[in-house]
């Protein structure tokens, strides 16, 4: 992974196979305390203790197509590598949040990447599932939340092409306001 | 640029209404790309992105691009299956951005296998 984007694109998608009706997606940049935490938290169906404390064995997977199981174990070397911390917790049926937290202005931090594509991605391939995606930089704050969205189109699928210009357009305009500088 | 807002989600929404009646919003061809650690870790988001460009640029409305995860053959990462509609899926590998538009333009709009780049046909099984 060159990109803590790329860290979400990936992530996602077990929220996304744990059976999540609602993702949310949370960056927070924090210089005054050069922090950036990216959070990613999902109403799917969660994990056992037992499988909680494998998920961070690169061998553990629950894909029976290869043998490891690499998600998590990079986001987590990730934000090690950076002098950050990384938490999981889950409960069954209720749901898993993943916590990374970076050092913002570490030299080993990988840089944020292409966050305005990687929501663009999941909402196109995933378009029965709804995301909340909140970007804080210091005091300023975006936001955009697909149920407001869909609430909206009524029959429209939220994957449709017009539907999607908006929604990049939102992205880009929020992502200029609030001049993220991961 | 002025801001964007509800109004204008409104707007678009009326306009989409009033084409969604003059055709049929029939799906010709399906494109996946394979997002999982590994197709990431290799660059399938540039493909994806080049994907998504290529059909807004090309205006079509009967060609999805969608993901799906690993299927076990990490190391021809990026994959990208092209099945159209009545025909089998052909699986593409080492896929980047300029083959991505090749596949587009000469194999899902013009129907085209581009045979170099094919790992195989069909789809996979999973045990």
């Amino acid at each position: 992974m060159l990109t803590l984007a790329d860290h979400i694109l990936d992530i996602t998608e077990n929220s996304v196979r744990a059976g999540a009706k609602l993702i949310e997606i949370s960056i927070d940049e924090d210089s005054r305390n050069d922090l950036l935490t990216i959070e990613i938290k999902d109403n799917g169906h969660g994990m056992s203790r037992d499988v909680l404390q494998k998920v961070l064995d690169p061998f553990y997977t629950t894909k029976t197509v290869r043998r490891v199981g690499l998600g998590l174990p990079l986001l987590k070397d990730a934000a090690e590598r950076s002098g950050g911390t990384f938490l999981l917790e889950s409960q069954e049926n209720s749901g898993t949040t993943v916590k990374a937290i970076f050092g913002l202005r570490h030299l080993d931090r990988q840089p944020l990447g292409d966050i305005q594509n990687t929501i663009i991605i999941l909402i196109i391939s995933n378009s029965e599932v709804d995301f909340f995606y909140k970007h804080r930089h210091n005091d300023r704050r975006f936001g955009i939340d697909t149920r407001e969205i869909r609430k909206e189109i009524e029959d429209i699928p939220i994957n449709h092409p017009e539907i999607i210009k908006y929604i990049r357009g939102v992205i880009e305009e929020g992502l200029r306001e609030i001049e993220p500088e991961a | 640029m002025a801001k964007l807002t509800i109004d204008d989600l409104k707007k678009i929404k009326e306009k989409v209404h009033k084409e969604m009646s003059l055709r049929d919003g029939d799906r010709r061809v399906n494109v996946t790309v394979h997002m999982g650690t590994c197709g990431i870790a290799s660059g399938a988001k540039e493909v994806m992105d080049t994907l998504l460009e290529e059909i807004e640029a090309a205006g079509v409305h009967d060609v999805v691009a969608t993901t799906s995860g690993c299927m076990g053959l990490c190391s021809r990462e990026p994959l990208v299956t092209v099945e159209a509609l009545n025909q089998d899926p052909i699986k593409y590998e080492y896929v980047n951005p300029n083959k991505m538009r090749q596949i587009f333009k000469k194999h899902v709009l013009a129907g085209e296998i581009q045979t170099p780049f094919v790992l195989a046909k069909g789809s996979e099984t999973i045990k």
